[in-house]
């Protein structure tokens, strides 16, 4: 009988060498005679263990990682086939902690299936939601979804079932359903994992808020920086179409719905929601005017569905079990999960999702391990490239969007960068401005400038040039910038700069350095 | 420079012509089209422009608006590799600087250059994504985790040294 062994093809474990120990444990079993056959799965989202290998046991999938090529003889001698004990052994995947500990909704078969198999992904319940809502009314549908309380998961946290309710009640000859895969917040990656290891739970979603709002045509906008996960979409697209999921009818049961995988060009702006739709319409990726809303006057001028990988991901659980069901985890007005994505300098980083209300310090010491360097940890930034500093002693925040906007800051996508006392929060300060003004669409003067002129601020009080007038300005530049700006780009830079100035002021404080030659 | 333009392909205005023939029918076709020539001549020639503006029945000032925006749209041929080194935060957590600092010392090529046998481009990016394995980098479409000098030693010479 043969054994079934588990190796990675997301890209993170691709980024540790999971093609090569792939083919190396293929190679090494038929050297032996052994009867194994591999299959390249998702992440289980513990990258800090990628390449994760896993091996099918009469108890269970057993865990090997972080493998290497030159560890593979090795554990085949130790009995890898049967679960043997080994120096790289976490015993059953799922009764490790950093996975044990999580509320796996939109994650569920992400890491467990070949992302590719749609006859794995009906065995693991995919389908069901999109069953279920092909049976109901419209409005019904988007009822569903408001009821669960589920708030846009790419940052702006917007309630998802209004945004539906207006789309539904626009009269039109055509709408659209367009996915943001613009991931471009560092310290972000749910949206890649979700694409590239269960990339049918998208197209479920989308088919479903198609179904819901009565649009027959969707784009997934997904970012050029992620070609494994674009590949991975566009063949689950061709597999969906040729299965009658998509297409004219949706399931051979609904109306049309056909879906498009469309690649961005390496611009950051175009994962904010008006750029995008400019972009995917052929032009520059620059910011719209709101009103209209997207809602009403979207892609095309057509009304339109506009939302966060995650979001759409969700929709197909809560619709197979039922909104109470999402809304019973979470707490206040955060309901359901957040896949949270720990990064940067933390010794266990990976994807946790987990209900709403854990705290940071959880997150970040028990299940992240600290930072990687073993040196205390100084700041967390969390939220993205838009988001606040945070210092250690706010860690005992709890994950929920309000708490974490008491304490000044933004929950975001649910990115949080560690960082040791290395940093210097003065050069991330001026960062936070120096990126503002490489990514900035140009549209709306205050972020154009503004960002321009904020590096210079900052580097005049770093070089101790007039500092008191600097931060006067610099809190002129600030208030200027939010109040003024077109878009979160430059009405949210202030945001990692004000704060790291407020938890930080040490390191703005420090002698004078000359300025960089630039 | 005068060496390097001479190893610019001539560009091929029936091959253009195919490819923008064949993905005009599209809904916002500009940018695929655009995907599409960047990879079968790896940059976007400026003479695209007029044949792109004919087919899709907008200006030559929005052709080339578009182009220009996106950083992956490049007027000039790149190195026979490209090496993006991701310094975002996350991996600035991780020492992406340092990483920078020495390639610049070590192999005199900073983000934006391109080595003088054009084998390798070295360019800036915020974010591939792998920001649980930082530093994080992209050799062409190879993902790397973990980055460190020595990796990044051994991409310089493997690039350099294997002349296509």
């Amino acid at each position: 009988m043969t054994t079934r062994i588990y190796v990675p093809c997301d890209a993170a474990a691709l980024s540790m060498g999971a093609d090569k120990v792939a083919k190396a444990m293929a190679a090494e079993a038929q050297k032996r005679g052994l009867d194994v056959t591999i299959v390249r799965n998702g992440s289980r989202g513990m990258l800090w263990l990628e390449p994760l290998v896993e091996v099918e046991t009469t108890q269970g999938r057993v865990a090997y990682g972080p493998v290497r090529v030159g560890d593979i003889a090795g554990l085949y001698d130790a009995g890898l086939l049967s679960g043997g004990a080994h120096r790289l052994g976490h015993g059953l995947t799922e009764k490790i902690p950093f996975f044990a500990r999580q509320q796996r909704l939109t994650f569920a078969r992400c890491g467990l299936t070949d992302p590719l198999s749609l006859d794995e992904y009906k065995a693991h319940g995919g389908l069901e939601g999109l069953a279920k809502a092909l049976a109901l009314a419209p409005a019904a549908v988007v009822e569903e979804v408001t009821q669960s309380g589920l708030r846009g998961r790419g940052g702006a946290a917007f309630p998802t079932g209004i945004k539906w309710r207006t789309t539904l009640g626009a009269a039109a000859d055509q709408k659209y359903i367009v996915c943001n895969a613009d991931e471009g917040d560092s310290g972000t990656y749910a949206d890649r994992m979700v694409m590239e290891g269960d990339p049918f739970v998208l197209i479920e979603g989308m088919a479903i808020a198609g179904l819901a709002v009565g649009a027959t045509k969707g784009f997934i906008y997904i970012r050029s920086e992620y070609p494994h996960a674009f590949g991975v979409i566009q063949e689950a697209i061709r597999r969906a179409e040729a299965a009658g999921i998509l297409g004219k009818s949706v399931m051979g049961k609904g109306p049309a719905f056909h879906l498009e995988a469309r690649l961005g060009a390496g611009a950051y702006i175009c994962g904010e929601e008006t750029s995008l739709l400019d972009s995917l319409e052929g032009k520059r990726g620059q910011v719209r005017a709101k009103p209209p809303l997207p809602a009403i006057s979207g892609l095309f001028g057509k009304p339109t569905i506009i939302n966060n990988v995650i979001s759409l991901a969700s929709v197909p659980w809560i619709m197979a079990h039922g909104a109470k069901a999402y809304a019973d985890f979470g707490m206040g007005r955060s309901r359901g999960t957040l896949p949270v994505q720990l990064a940067g300098n933390i010794k266990r980083g990976g994807l946790f999702e987990t209900a709403f209300g854990v705290s940071l310090r959880t997150l970040i010491e028990d299940l992240g391990g600290g930072t990687h360097s073993g040196k205390p940890l100084r700041a967390v930034q969390i939220g993205g490239p838009l988001g606040a500093y945070h210092p250690a002693h706010e860690l005992d925040t709890l994950l929920d969007y309000e708490a974490i906007a008491a304490i000044k800051g933004m929950l975001g996508h649910g990115g949080i960068v560690v960082f040791d006392e290395s940093v210097d929060m003065a050069k991330q300060a001026r960062f936070a401005f120096e990126f503002c003004a490489q990514e900035s669409c140009g549209k709306c003067t205050p972020c154009r400038i503004g960002a321009r002129r904020g590096v210079e601020v900052v580097d005049r009080i770093i070089a101790a040039d007039h500092r008191e007038a600097n931060r006067v300005l610099l809190d002129d530049l600030c208030s200027l910038m939010t109040d003024g700006s077109l878009c979160a780009l430059g009405g949210l830079t202030p945001l990692p700069v004000m704060s790291a100035l407020h938890h930080f002021p040490e390191d703005f404080n420090r002698p004078a350095l000359p300025l960089a030659a630039e | 420079m005068d060496a390097a333009q001479s190893k610019v392909p001539d560009f091929d205005e029936a091959r253009a012509r195919l490819v923008i023939a064949r993905l005009a029918h599209l809904d916002g076709a500009l940018l695929p089209i655009l995907h599409e020539l960047q990879h079968e001549f790896g940059y976007v020639d400026a003479r695209n422009v007029p044949l792109l503006a004919e087919a899709l029945n907008i200006s030559r000032a929005d052709v080339h608006g578009t182009i220009s925006f996106y950083h992956d749209f490049k007027s000039a041929p790149q190195g026979r590799h490209v090496l993006k080194i991701c310094r975002a935060e996350a991996c600035q957590s991780m020492g992406c600087e340092s990483l920078v600092t020495h390639l610049a010392q070590a192999h005199k090529l900073a983000p934006g250059e391109t080595t003088g046998d054009k084998a390798l481009s070295v360019e800036t990016v915020y974010c591939l994504g792998n920001c649980a394995l930082s530093p994080a980098a992209m050799l062409d479409d190879e993902l790397i985790g973990r980055l460190d000098a020595d990796r990044l030693d051994q991409i310089v010479l493997d690039a350099t040294g294997m002349r296509s």
